[in-house]
């Protein structure tokens, strides 16, 4: 009964501010934060640098997934490592044919590029990184990764898989990134269909199996299994990267539009890994021929 | 004596720090907005069974905390739980005296309060909708309150 009496050490009369008051305060300053970080994005610096301070918050969260599969892979038997090397030769054999058509058409590519004085933007540079198992806000499709400031990581910078577009860095800390997928709402990306060259805007919808694209006209040529590719447009995502196949098309009865629904083809919800990306995005535009009317060239 | 009171702030920095690491922790997509506001529920309880005066300060630092763990707007989740400990703090000597059961009710009602204050600053940022999905913490967190109450008991005592 003793010790209870000495561990309680409320004070008999409050002092300070009252309640209201601390309230109003607390309210005042939160809304001048948000204010500051969402329309001036003031804190900015601010906040990388204490991204950097809860890293190992972050890190110590990840840390019993990151075991997990470290003890997955180190107690793999004899007869696993087999079966997945025959797979990945046999991934690896399919892969070069594919790569040796490739090359030919990227040389065929480059001498037409060539002809009309424009210039490819594909990735020169990338960098692999680890998702770490951390949820972030409630219900937004957001990552964090373990590359940041130090690694050269920048905010805007595309994120790809190897099988499509991931998602954009939003924010970079010295040794972390947030990276927003193509599924987040908050999510726009230029795209074009690749069969047809008609361009639009694919959005995320809050669901990691789909994306929409929601502004195509009723008449649009669309049909299930297109593939849609980026069309480098913003300049963010570099041209003819694989974003999404046509999974659904839907006409609502009374609206001009048509709303078409993409199966992302990156693995947003698996995949453990994902590719930061630098290329040039200088776009250089084809130089303009004037044609007389006389119908002859000048130099 | 000090001894003592070492031991018993070890015990509230790891209680702390367990509820935000469950906050973090993956799930599922299709669980994750039935996750309980664990972090939320921890400073409730603190205002129920042991006030502080700087029980106001303490739930914004914890917002805080929140909103740049989760990559959110800073000072959103201050807001939401600034409000919602002033409000338990107000009627706590009322709250403290009900059942577990009974106080479930009031804590599913102070977090719906937390999310209306995120969907109305959400609105205000231009931010889109989570859809309906975003009020279900409320409900699953009043769900756990009993548990999570009677956790808390068991490694801190009452005061």
């Amino acid at each position: 009964m003793a010790s209870r009496q000495d561990h309680d050490i409320r004070p008999l009369l409050v002092s300070g501010p009252s309640l209201a008051a601390r309230l109003f305060f607390f309210v005042i300053v939160s809304g001048v934060l948000m204010i500051a970080d969402h329309r001036a994005g003031y804190l900015d610096a601010l906040r990388s640098t204490l991204m950097g301070g809860l890293y190992p918050l972050h890190r110590a969260v990840d840390a019993p997934f990151s075991a997990y599969r470290w003890v997955g892979d180190t107690l793999a038997t004899h007869g696993m490592l087999r079966r997945e090397n025959a797979r990945l030769v046999e991934e690896n054999r399919e892969l070069r044919l594919r790569q040796m058509r490739l090359d030919a058409l990227e040389r065929e590519n480059v001498r037409l590029r060539e002809a009309s004085q424009t210039t490819a933007r594909v990735i020169d540079r990338y960098l692999v990184a680890e998702l770490l198992r951390v949820d972030m806000d409630r219900l937004r499709h957001r990552v964090l990764v373990n590359r940041g400031t130090v690694d050269g990581v920048y905010v805007g910078q595309p994120a790809l898989d190897a099988q499509g577009v991931f998602g954009q860095v939003t924010r970079v800390g010295p040794v972390s990134a947030e990276v927003i997928m193509i599924s987040d709402p908050a999510h726009a990306l230029p795209v074009v269909i690749n069969r047809t060259g008609m361009r639009t805007l694919a959005y995320g919808r809050g669901d990691l199996e789909k994306i929409e694209l929601p502004f195509l006209p009723g008449n649009a040529d669309v049909e299930p299994g297109d593939l849609v590719v980026t069309s480098g447009l913003g300049g963010v995502f570099p041209p003819g990267y694989p974003v999404g196949e046509v999974q659904e098309l839907l006409r609502e009865p009374g609206e001009q539009g048509l709303r078409v629904t993409l199966r992302p083809l990156a693995r947003l919800s698996s995949d453990p890994e994902v590719l930061l990306a630098w290329y040039d995005n200088q776009v250089q535009e084809p130089v303009a021929t004037v044609v007389p009317a006389s119908g002859v060239e000048t130099p | 004596m000090a001894r003592g009171t070492g031991v018993r702030l070890a015990r509230v920095a790891l209680l702390v720090a367990a509820s935000t690491a469950a906050c973090l922790v993956p799930l599922p997509s299709w669980l994750d907005p039935a996750r309980p506001a664990f972090l939320a529920l921890t400073l409730l309880w603190f205002v129920f069974v042991a006030p502080r005066p700087g029980g106001v300060l303490a739930a914004w630092l914890a917002g805080l905390l929140l909103d740049l763990l989760q990559g959110g707007m800073l000072g959103q989740n201050g807001l939401a739980m600034v409000v919602t400990v002033a409000i338990a703090l107000k009627f706590r000597l009322q709250v403290r005296a009900f059942p577990p059961l009974n106080q479930a009710v009031v804590v599913g009602g102070l977090l719906f309060v937390y999310e209306f204050l995120m969907f109305w600053t959400d609105g205000m940022a231009g931010l889109p909708g989570r859809g309906g999905w975003r009020w279900l913490y409320a409900l699953t967190s009043a769900l756990t309150w009993p548990l999570v109450s009677a956790l808390h008991l068991r490694i801190l005592g009452r005061h």
